[in-house]
């Protein structure tokens, strides 16, 4: 306990007699803590609003009316062990009638699975016309009811209501930007034009609005019976959505589903593939910054306390020949870098917080893959506990490497240095 | 705890040489034995390996052949841990320069080597220093740091941390080398004291002829031997 009261007070005074470095390294210690913090916050911010955002509006899983594959042909089921070459010229694919077979058994079987909704649906492109625009959209046919337990679409209308589908007959819900592009609101008639080429008069009875911009922009909700009668193709479905109580498993339950009916079938994860690697990047470059800054920090640090060796290798000498072990030298001088580690940690902690804060108050305008008017914040105190691991780590390193040299000076060398 | 008539320090076929591309001999097969509560001092022209041979004594270095027993203690297969607590507990150490502590005043300073061995309580240590320092002479400069002192009032200060865990042995190089007759004289008595009243060893390196004829025993050395005084 003593020895090691002794060593820090020698720690504390080298600092003191090195103020403004030891300052200037604390700096630098706290701007890496702090910035990794206040990215993290704007970044993991925006990534979880994203996601937050898929997993509220979209299903969890969809099955398509396709398959993955290509069908395997009976000349390669029969022929197509390995090291075969089967070549196969002018196959037609046959043609068959579009939409996912037995969908209603499908329904019940999987309606059985605790904790799944589900809901089947009938996608189509549709054209809508109003005044002189043309604008296309995906309509998708659905049943309020089980929608409501799907997604939380119900939660992002901002105005009209979900069950007014129920009340018109061809009402229609609109994307925010859809109904822009077409200067719609509601309460207007639309003329709805399918690919099946029916047309049909529809009234806009709400509108969405999810922040994400490719979502507002070309979707478009009506009921079931409705989409089945404008595609001409009733008691069809040709997808069916599912919501799960842990979204996380989705990617797991998607390829059992798949397994069973053969059916492609994807995870949110799937469908927002591109995206999710884009916010791997992100972290990445976010990690990659953020540690170009600590490591210029550690360079502070190992400088600071390779000078106050060298300025103190008599200081050195003479506590090795009282006694001082090895290790207690090196004690000393890694004291030295975690104080310096702790402080700027703490400062850091405190600036990342600033930072956070002053970011969330910025005014925004955005539109780009998400609609927003500021930056999404989060505050999480894993950044907090990982930006001080890192720093911790950093500074220890960077000060023993110095440390371990000044516990291997041999005083009788600079011993003989001073008298000569 | 040595007082059973056994030498305190011995030394037996000592010899160092510095493993350089042509080797330097610095001591060469040395053998000493010391008897506690002497006064020794150890002369011989520059090169000698006067110093060389003091730092072995004292741990700071390890010998290329031969033995050193210290207080019944065979040291040249220790540690270096163990050498550092010997050297904490039984050994006291002033050089020709003071190397005191620039940051800290010369109460702390002389508090160090308590503070490192911790045999004292620590209510008590500090009551220590203040008489070590009383004794020398610098009661009226416990709280200052050591460039508000002249040479010789820094070289006492540095005694009195070399004796503040009560050492066996003092082991001084040139512990007058930089100072003036007066205070080399002064530096002498508070040797000649330790030797009398407290029955320390003191073993000092010195070119001052005139300083080492007032020891008890005189060591010569000449090229890494003895030449006279075993």
């Amino acid at each position: 306990m003593t020895t090691s009261n002794l060593l820090f007070d020698i720690a504390l005074t080298h600092l003191y007699g090195r103020a403004r470095q030891t300052i200037i390294s604390i700096l630098g210690v706290a701007l890496g803590v702090g910035f990794f913090i206040a990215m993290a916050a704007m970044m993991v911010g925006f990534q979880r609003f994203f996601t937050q955002k898929i997993i509220d509006v979209s299903p969890h899983i969809v099955m398509e009316d396709e398959y993955r594959e290509r069908p395997r042909q009976p000349v390669s089921w029969f022929f197509g062990h390995e090291g075969t070459v089967i070549s196969l010229q002018g196959v037609k694919p046959k043609e068959e009638i579009r939409g996912i077979k037995n969908a209603e058994k499908i329904v019940d079987v999987l309606r059985q699975t605790p904790g799944m909704n589900i809901s089947p649906t009938l996608e189509g492109q549709i054209f809508y016309r109003y005044g002189s625009t043309d604008v296309s959209s995906t309509l998708k046919g659905i049943e309020p009811k089980s929608e409501k337990k799907i997604t939380k679409i119900e939660e992002d209308i901002v105005s009209g209501n979900l069950d007014d589908l129920l009340t018109h007959s061809y009402g229609v819900i609109l994307g925010s930007g859809l109904a822009d592009d077409l200067n719609a609101e509601v309460g207007d008639t639309l003329t709805g034009i399918s690919v099946a080429g029916i047309i049909k008069k529809m009234k806009v009875v709400g509108i969405f609005h999810t922040g994400i911009t490719e979502l507002d922009k070309s979707v478009s909700y009506s009921l079931l019976k409705d989409v089945q009668v404008l595609q001409n193709r009733s008691n069809v479905v040709n997808s069916i959505r599912f919501s799960l109580a842990d979204p996380n498993k989705a990617e797991e339950i998607a390829k059992q589903i798949e397994e069973k009916y053969k059916y492609k079938t994807v995870s949110w994860q799937e469908a927002n593939e591109g995206i999710l690697s884009v916010f791997v990047i992100q972290d990445t470059v976010r990690y990659a910054t953020t540690g170009a800054i600590l490591l210029v920090a550690c360079f502070g640090i190992f400088n600071i306390i390779s000078t106050v060796i060298n300025e103190k290798a008599r200081d050195i000498a003479i506590l090795k020949s009282m006694g001082f072990t090895e290790s207690d030298i090196q004690k000393i001088f890694v004291f030295q870098g975690i104080l310096i580690g702790v402080v700027g940690m703490v400062i850091g902690w405190w600036l990342g917080y600033m930072l956070s804060i002053a970011m969330g108050s910025i005014r925004i305008k955005m539109e780009a893959i998400i609609t927003t008017e500021h930056l999404y914040i989060v505050y999480d105190i894993m950044h907090y506990v990982y930006g001080g691991i890192a720093c911790m780590v950093a500074a220890t390193v960077a000060a023993w490497l110095p440390a371990r040299k000044a516990a291997l000076m041999r005083p009788v060398d600079i011993i003989r240095g001073a008298a000569g | 705890m040595s007082g059973s008539g056994r030498p305190l320090l011995e030394v037996k076929n000592l010899t160092r040489v510095l493993p350089l591309e042509v080797p330097v001999t610095l001591v060469k097969d040395v053998s000493l034995s010391i008897d506690p509560g002497q006064f020794i001092s150890i002369t011989g022209p520059s090169g000698s390996g006067k110093s060389s041979l003091l730092y072995l004594l004292g741990l700071l270095d390890r010998p290329t052949e031969g033995e050193i027993i210290i207080d019944g203690l065979e040291t040249s297969k220790l540690s270096g841990r163990k050498l550092s607590s010997i050297r904490l507990g039984r050994l006291g150490f002033v050089f020709q320069f003071h190397f005191l502590l620039a940051e800290f005043t010369i109460l702390d300073n002389v508090m160090i080597p308590m503070r490192k061995l911790g045999k004292w309580p620590e209510n008590e240590q500090e009551g220590r220093a203040v008489s070590l320092l009383k004794d020398l002479g610098l009661g009226d400069h416990l709280h200052k740091v050591p460039s508000q002192l002249s040479g010789g009032q820094r070289q006492r200060v540095a005694i009195a941390r070399a004796v503040s865990n009560e050492p066996l042995v003092i082991l001084a190089d040139e512990p007058t080398g930089n100072l003036d007759t007066k205070n080399s004289k002064i530096v002498h008595d508070i040797f000649r004291d330790l030797v009398d009243k407290k029955k320390t060893t003191v073993v000092m390196v010195t070119h001052d002829l005139d300083l080492a004829s007032k020891t008890d025993r005189r060591i010569h050395l000449v090229d890494g031997k003895i030449a006279s005084g075993n």
